[in-house]
């Protein structure tokens, strides 16, 4: 199994730390994997991409022109990456904020109101954990057993004690995605 | 023990320097590499080691701290990105002239001048042809992952201390900002000063004692027979390296028709494209250069018996080329395809390349 | 007293140091390089260091101090003495480490060296000779050429207009706090070596205590580049030097006098 990520997004919207736990999450379950960010000055408030790809095997190209799902969360990555998904592939998107949703037909799209839902839950910090529950219950890719470790091992320690609250996220984001069919935009 | 961790190529470089028993690193922060010396401030190595790390007031500075610690016998190192690497040469000349086992790390970004502080493999020239000046080599490793971000701390501290020479890890800024799964080697135990002393103490300056004659580390012979000899000398360091230390790999080249040429970054592309074509049922393979001084002259001659075309795949605007085309000594087509100014070319860029240049 | 008096042992006054080769010197003759070489073996011979010592020579004269001083010696790039001299130190803490170094090497192309050597305060010994020149490439313009001083690449004089003023690194240092000792003598007579030597060996002791770094200017002639014999360059030295750069300690125990 090989599996080829981006993920795009605002800086700060937590897109290079969710990499980074499916990453770990992949070490979890004993896949090689790999993380190439956007990196630079580019970063600081503007886009912050970061291809992730989780394997059973040894990893080419860590860096790739497409993709098997494409996880967006702005409207600048959607510009830039929904031509990016493969055939068949995946596009995940946060739809706040977004102007001109995806009009692929060859694709499975879906949505996640990660911003509205992080925001009743008390914790905006917790938005790309939403995003990643929404992407697992498409493509459960690593058990959320090894996403929680994955936390653990990313996470500095003073943090640890928001891990149930992650887990917690994590579910939301699973029980809330939606699928998204382009028809339904008249534009 | 050992242990398997997520990081960046620039942290596990960091991390091997310290697991690996490196007495001292002189360094000046430059993106895309600052994380090394970010990440030994914080892992505060000389608690954990002894190891003294040092932020110096540039890179010319630190280089001279280099030739400093290395002229006594210690295992020491710095790195930088091409602007730094650049002002550099002048001691990484010193380094090779004085024969000082030295290991300098290169996390290339795209240049001239300041450049960019993407990805780039514009420095290939500078690494191989010299680059300072004078008659001198560098052993020069390319890894091209994450874990061999790691391992060749040591592997080039080895070569290092067996040539009495300065080694460059020539890396970019692709390998050095990217996470992969890491499998970190245990600490080793850092040297003692009396084990440097037994060691190196026939030519190091570690301090004259009573039982033999002073220690003198220069690169200068004013009489012009002695330069020549210590060029002599030099030189036949660099044959033996291309005789024992020569190093490189191969990807599906068995039954290739087609091949690819890459280092570092580039070569993980390639791979991929290797990938795309046989998809497609075009017969790519890849040779992978791990060391690009010396570099694998004779195992591409022999493969421009079976290929009908070489592309040498670089960031950069074509200088690895020109060594491929020396190897094949015109036995075959060789061309270059690379992307500059810090954009990465795809590998469906890699492959179109292919396809446009030998087979459309 | 005839000349069989004179070379009786009680009766000699200064000798060459056990720790000076036999290799001729390869400075002019008047020129202070010598002395100053002399001084700073005799300090690491009687403290019983040289086992302990490591010396790092500059591009300059004295690039070849290496061939005179039986002690272990790294030879720095041009300028560059403070950065080698500061590895070594940090990498050996408990061996006496010191640069000897000339005007050009240290106050012009290697100030940013020396400064940030002197700023950290690393546990090491400057040496600095001054003689207001480049000797060794034939007599061109140094940072501490003097006002109206005339060198190859200064032919009608120094006009500080285009060209600054003579640079005082000694009383620069002296203010940075990881500055320790800073002194400035002259070899040329022996009075002033015995002077000198003893600053000499208060660096070295401040070495030994762990002090920070001391830094001991040496005010010197260059017969050769100032054109003149070495009698009449001592005491242009002493009519035109000292006033610019007075002689005596300027920072002891990290006080400032």
């Amino acid at each position: 199994m090989t599996e080829e990520i981006i993920i795009a997004g605002f800086g700060g919207q937590g897109v290079l730390s969710m990499g980074k736990i499916l990453a770990y999450s992949g070490i979890m379950q004993d896949q090689e994997v790999s993380w190439m960010p956007s990196y630079g000055p580019e970063m600081r408030g503007g886009t912050a991409n970061v291809t992730v790809i989780l394997s059973d095997d040894r990893i080419s190209s860590p860096y790739l022109k497409v993709f098997d799902t494409a996880i967006i969360l702005n409207q600048q990555s959607m510009d830039k990456f929904e031509e990016s998904v493969k055939p068949g592939g995946i596009l995940l998107y946060e739809p706040n904020g977004i102007s001109h949703h995806p009009k692929r037909t060859d694709i499975n799209i879906y949505q996640i109101e990660a911003n509205k839902l992080s925001t009743e839950m008390g914790n905006k910090k917790i938005f790309n954990m939403v995003v990643m529950g929404a992407f697992l219950k498409i493509k459960p890719i690593v058990e959320l057993e090894n996403v929680i470790e994955g936390l653990k091992k990313s996470l500095p320690e003073r943090y640890h004690d928001l891990i149930p609250l992650n887990k917690e996220a994590i579910t939301k984001g699973m029980e809330s995605v939606t699928p998204y069919m382009a028809e339904q935009v008249a534009n | 023990m050992s242990e398997l961790k997520l990081m960046k190529g620039n942290e596990a470089l960091a991390e091997a320097a310290i697991r690996a028993g490196v007495d001292a690193y002189f360094g000046y922060p430059i993106t895309p590499q600052s994380e090394v010396i970010e990440y030994l401030m914080t892992e505060r190595p000389e608690e954990r080691t002894g190891m003294v790390v040092l932020q110096a007031e540039s890179e010319v500075a630190a280089i001279n701290m280099v030739y400093g610690a290395a002229s006594t016998g210690k295992k020491v190192m710095t790195s930088s990105s091409s602007p730094g690497i650049s002002l550099k040469l002048e001691g990484i000349s010193y380094l090779a002239g004085a024969e000082l086992p030295s290991v300098i790390v290169n996390v290339v970004r795209g240049g001239p001048g300041l450049g960019t502080i993407q990805p780039s493999q514009a420095d290939y020239f500078q690494s191989v042809k010299g680059g300072g000046h004078g008659d001198y080599k560098l052993y020069v490793l390319a890894p091209s992952s994450v874990q061999e971000m790691a391992d060749f701390v040591e592997d080039a501290f080895d070569i290092a201390f067996k040539y009495r020479a300065p080694v460059l890890i020539l890396s970019d800024g692709l390998i050095g900002q990217m996470m992969e799964k890491v499998n970190l080697k245990e600490q080793q135990v850092r040297l003692t000063d009396e084990e440097v002393i037994k060691l190196n103490g026939d030519w190091a300056t570690t301090g004259k004692t009573k039982n033999r004659e002073r220690n003198i580390i220069t690169s200068l012979d004013l009489q012009s027979e002695k330069m020549e000899a210590r060029v002599r000398r030099l030189m036949k360091k660099y044959e033996q390296m291309e005789q024992e230390d020569m190093r490189y790999e191969e990807f599906q080249t068995e039954d290739a028709e087609y091949l690819f040429v890459a280092y570092g970054s580039s070569a993980r592309i390639a791979q991929k494209a290797v990938q795309l074509a046989r998809a497609k049922g075009i017969k790519a393979g890849l040779l992978r250069p791990i060391t690009l001084f010396p570099y694998p002259k004779k195992v591409l001659f022999d493969l421009a018996d079976q290929v009908k075309g070489i592309l040498s795949v670089e960031l950069n605007a074509g200088q690895m080329v020109e060594d491929v085309r020396l190897s094949v000594e015109h036995k075959v087509p060789v061309e270059h395809f690379g992307r500059t100014g810090g954009i990465i070319h795809t590998p469906e860029e890699v492959l179109e390349a292919l396809e446009q240049k030998f087979i459309k | 007293m005839n000349v069989l008096d004179i070379i009786k042992p009680e009766n000699q006054v200064f000798c060459k140091s056990k720790l000076m080769t036999d290799t001729t010197l390869s400075y002019c003759p008047g020129c202070g390089h010598g002395t100053a070489h002399n001084l700073a073996m005799e300090v690491i011979d009687e403290m019983g260091i040289s086992e302990d010592t490591i010396g790092v020579a500059p591009v300059g004269c004295s690039v070849l101090a290496y061939d005179f001083m039986n002690i272990d010696i790294t030879q720095a790039a041009h300028g560059r003495a403070p950065a080698v001299a500061t590895a070594i130190a940090r990498t050996w803490p408990e061996k006496y480490v010191f640069t000897y170094q000339g005007d050009g090497d240290l106050a012009a192309i290697g100030t940013a060296e020396t400064i940030h050597a002197c700023n950290r305060g690393e546990n090491i010994v400057i040496i600095f000779v001054n003689n207001g020149i480049y000797g060794m490439t034939g007599g061109q313009m140094a940072p501490t050429t003097l006002e109206g001083m005339r060198s190859s690449t200064s032919p009608y004089g120094r006009e500080i207009e285009s060209m600054g003023s003579p640079l005082k690194m000694t009383e620069l240092v002296a203010n940075l706090p990881g500055v320790h000792y800073v002194t400035r003598q002259a070899v040329h007579t022996h009075k002033h070596a015995r002077k000198a030597k003893k600053a000499i060996k208060k660096a070295f002791e401040n070495t030994r205590l762990k002090k920070g770094l001391s830094f001991v200017e040496i005010v010197s002639n260059c017969n050769s580049g100032w054109k003149m014999t070495p009698l009449e360059s001592n005491i242009w030295m002493e009519e035109n030097m000292f006033p610019y750069f007075p002689l005596g300690d300027i920072k002891v125990n990290g006080i400032l006098k």
